[in-house]
């Protein structure tokens, strides 16, 4: 998926001239051919997260489009304030694309990890949040997230489901049947995998933020299992509100709060949360037993 | 007697109008002549001007204690002084730390201290990247402001890109700690200039000129408190 967003952000930067890139070392070898020709427009601040949001605040404060790009708990967790501030309270909007999300970086540690980037993006107004589950689907986000102002999350991922499926922003049912599963990004094929047999509805979604909250009501007889790949329950405020009135019964899965303090890649870290087919299996087949 | 001085006169009432704000009173007026000297003659900017692409900009990152902010801005016919009868009032479009959404002439909303640098060096880039070259950023901050590590993160930053930004400092003595060396040491590869802040003459000469790299001016005012 990071070579998508920089083929996609690099052929931004060469058709728009309101795109702006603003980086903090991570990935900026990547970006060398763009700041070769835009060294207005392509920015590496160093390891400065604080700037590089701040910086983004100003370009956008002049009427440029700025993308932002760096791990997760660099971009978010980090600079969660100058995301409040520089842009939010100013008014203004960003592009931030993320890696590294909740356990990406396995053989890294906690220290380069945020399973609660979206969690804490949560806390403010005016925020698109898109978890691609395979790399086809980020151009289409980096183009839409070009053409305004708003403020916009792409959360790009090592873990890719087999198929894109563009058409993601809403619930997009892939298998009828009862109660209502729901797989965001790269939860999707887990999921798939983990209900065969079941008589369950998977729908998935790519744009967790704005929820489809529409697509909920429609979807949810009664029951809903929301899985996934960061904080377990972030979603639970939006769910709640989105059947608000209609009794249900639902179950958050989701990466853990407690620290893991073991490397390994993302699918040691996807079993030990219970985030692999046989763990999601186990966790729907108890709640909707 | 020229249009300066009976401005000038004015701002003595304009700040009395502002009743509301007692807790940030001695910091407010720790930047007044410095405000004064940049929106009469310093700054290309109007009421007129204020969403003109290449109009210059002036960030106070130095949220805390705005009254000087909003008497120089009323003076100068940027919004009605009658707003200054009601500051941080339920309708009012002037709180103790100032909007940018709310307030006409208002570059940056600030308050949260050590942000309006890391602005400043955005806004500085994004109007480059544009070609607005003739456009001059000017960004004030207070002493204890370079207690917040953010700015050193735009300080050096600045530096090494040769940005031409101003950054205006009023050093009022009220860091905590203090900067042993001056604060000048703090900004290294800037052009600095330490003036006396009451004096507008000065501070004119040294904000006018411009500066192809970054430039600090530290303006010196009594000790907070004093």
């Amino acid at each position: 998926m990071r070579e998508t967003f920089v083929a996609t952000t690099t052929a931004l930067l060469d058709e728009d001239p309101r795109t702006a890139l603003v980086l903090a070392d991570i990935s900026a070898e990547a970006f060398a051919p763009a700041r070769r020709r835009h060294p207005d427009r392509v920015l590496n601040v160093g390891i400065r997260e604080q700037l590089m949001t701040g910086v983004a605040g100003g370009l956008a404060l002049t009427g440029l489009r700025p993308y932002l790009h760096s791990y997760a708990p660099f971009a978010v967790d980090r600079a969660y304030e100058q995301l409040k501030l520089d842009l939010g309270h100013q008014d203004t909007g960003a592009v931030v694309v993320s890696i590294g999300g909740s356990y990406d970086a396995s053989e890294e540690g906690y220290t380069h990890q945020s399973p609660g980037d979206v969690a804490l993006l949560d806390t403010l107004d005016g925020w698109t949040v898109h978890v691609p589950g395979h790399h086809d689907e980020v151009p289409a986000m980096l183009r839409a997230a070009a053409r305004h102002d708003d403020r916009v999350y792409v959360r790009l991922g090592v873990q890719e489901n087999d198929r894109a499926h563009p058409d993601g922003g809403r619930l997009r049912v892939l298998r009828r049947g009862g109660p209502l599963v729901v797989a965001v990004g790269p939860m999707l094929d887990p999921v798939l995998e983990a209900t065969t047999g079941l008589d369950v509805t998977v729908a998935y979604t790519n744009t967790p933020r704005p929820l489809d909250a529409d697509g909920l009501r429609v979807l949810t007889e009664s029951e809903v299992v929301m899985v996934e790949p960061y904080l377990a329950g972030t979603s639970a405020a939006a769910v709640s509100s989105a059947l608000e009135g209609l009794p249900h019964r639902v179950m958050h899965l989701g990466v853990g709060r407690r620290e893991v303090r073991r490397y390994g890649n993302w699918r040691d870290h996807a079993r030990e949360h219970g985030l692999d087919a046989p763990g999601l299996r186990a966790s729907i087949v108890d709640f909707l037993a | 007697m020229t249009a300066t001085a009976v401005h000038t006169d004015r701002l003595g009432p304009l700040l009395q109008r502002i009743t509301g704000d007692r807790k940030h009173l001695p910091s407010a007026h720790s930047t007044l002549d410095v405000l004064w000297v940049l929106y009469d003659r310093v700054l290309r900017i109007t009421p007129d001007t204020v969403d003109a692409p290449d109009r210059d900009r002036f960030l106070l990152s130095k949220g805390h204690g705005p009254a000087a902010y909003y008497a120089v801005l009323a003076a100068k016919g940027f919004f009605p002084e009658s707003w200054l009868d009601d500051l941080g009032g339920w309708d009012s479009p002037l709180g103790h730390h100032p909007d940018r959404v709310t307030i006409p002439g208002v570059e940056i909303g600030t308050g949260s201290l050590g942000h309006g640098l890391g602005l400043g060096v955005g806004v500085v880039l994004g109007l480059r990247a544009q070609g607005f070259t003739r456009t001059r950023t000017f960004v004030l901050l207070g002493d204890a402001e370079l207690d917040e590590g953010s700015n050193h993160e735009a300080i050096a930053y600045a530096a090494a890109t040769h940005l031409p930004i101003t950054a205006i400092v009023i050093d009022n003595q009220s860091s905590t700690h203090g900067w042993p060396g001056g604060i000048a040491a703090r900004f290294p590869g800037w052009d600095v200039s330490v003036v006396d802040g009451r004096d507008r003459d000065r501070l004119e000469r040294a904000l006018k000129p411009r500066h192809d790299r970054p430039n600090l001016v530290v303006a010196t005012v009594e000790r907070k408190g004093s």
